[in-house]
């Protein structure tokens, strides 16, 4: 089973690289955008078949040590 | 005889002189190897050195936190045994769980690599027992992910407690509430990114971390 893990500094956590990424769209001339945040993309290789054992595995993978759930929210969706 | 183990990750480069700091100050220093599962018998100390542990993949310390040696430091943590963490080591700290809050991307995105001034904020632990609450340090600091955050309630109780061992005097990295290290609750904990074991002779520019490590020797000196 192949799985996407979204990983995104939550809401209420500065992103000073989002910043810089939409300063620098400005700068290239793209008006009108509010914010820019940055994360990550996890792409995973599960050998399990059953689905929602794969899915639970990927979600205890985001609890352990993908995400850093202090300042990250993450998102485990089949790819 | 305080008995120190410093911990070697692949990527950990201030390990030489975390040991060097500890073996200056009269210490017993044993050198672990972070695929190590235990750490030697009777370790009063863990130091957890400053450096670019996995290559710093997925977030700092991340990793390095998970590593085999990891569950034997959270024992001795658990137990009331002591351990400093020095910038990567403090990152690997919050990554533990050990330490509260977490160490974002310094706010202005550059990797800096200075002498700062530092102020004492308490004497009540083993680690800044040496100095003078309000005194003020020069401690150089070479970090990226610096920029301590944590909940409001989390840091009301560091600063309620009394936990905010170290302040910025002219906050580098965007920390909030100027924060340069932290202690455990029990105080036997200290993170911190400021470097103490690069500023023991005044060939290096500062000897102000000297007292960090006198310090702790006089703490576990036979009574």
């Amino acid at each position: 089973m192949k799985y996407r893990v979204f990983v995104m500094l939550k809401s209420g956590v500065l992103d000073p690289q989002g910043e810089a990424i939409r300063h620098a769209l400005g700068s290239l001339g793209f008006e009108g955008v509010n914010a820019v945040r940055q994360g990550k993309m996890i792409e995973l290789d599960l050998a399990e078949t059953d689905a929602a054992k794969a899915e639970e595995a990927a979600r205890r993978m985001c609890e352990q040590l993908l995400a850093n759930t202090v300042i990250e929210s993450y998102r485990v969706e089949p790819a | 005889m305080m008995k120190a183990a410093v911990i070697t990750f692949p990527g950990s480069n201030c390990d030489r002189d975390l040991a060097t700091a500890f073996e200056q100050a009269g210490a017993e220093v044993a050198r672990v190897w972070h695929k190590d599962t235990s750490l030697p018998e009777g370790t009063d100390i863990v130091g957890i050195p400053g450096g670019f542990s996995y290559g710093d993949y997925l977030r700092c310390g991340a990793i390095a936190a998970r590593a085999p040696i990891g569950k034997a430091v959270v024992a001795h943590a658990g137990r009331g045994g002591h351990v400093l963490g020095i910038c990567n080591g403090f990152q690997v700290l919050v990554e533990m769980g050990i330490l509260p809050g977490a160490l974002l991307r310094n706010a202005r995105l550059k990797y800096i690599c200075r002498t700062v001034g530092l102020k004492v904020e308490t004497s009540a632990s083993a680690f800044t027992a040496g100095y003078a609450v309000g005194a003020k340090l020069q401690v150089p600091i070479a970090h990226h992910d610096g920029n301590y955050m944590a909940d409001p309630e989390t840091l009301s109780r560091l600063e309620g407690e009394g936990r905010v061992a170290f302040r910025y005097l002219d906050n580098p990295n965007g920390s909030m509430k100027d924060i340069a290290g932290i202690l455990s609750e029990n105080r036997r904990v200290l993170g911190m990114m400021p470097h103490p074991e690069r500023a023991i002779s005044p060939l290096q520019g500062s000897a102000d971390g000297r007292a960090m490590f006198d310090g702790l020797m006089s703490a576990f000196a036979p009574a």
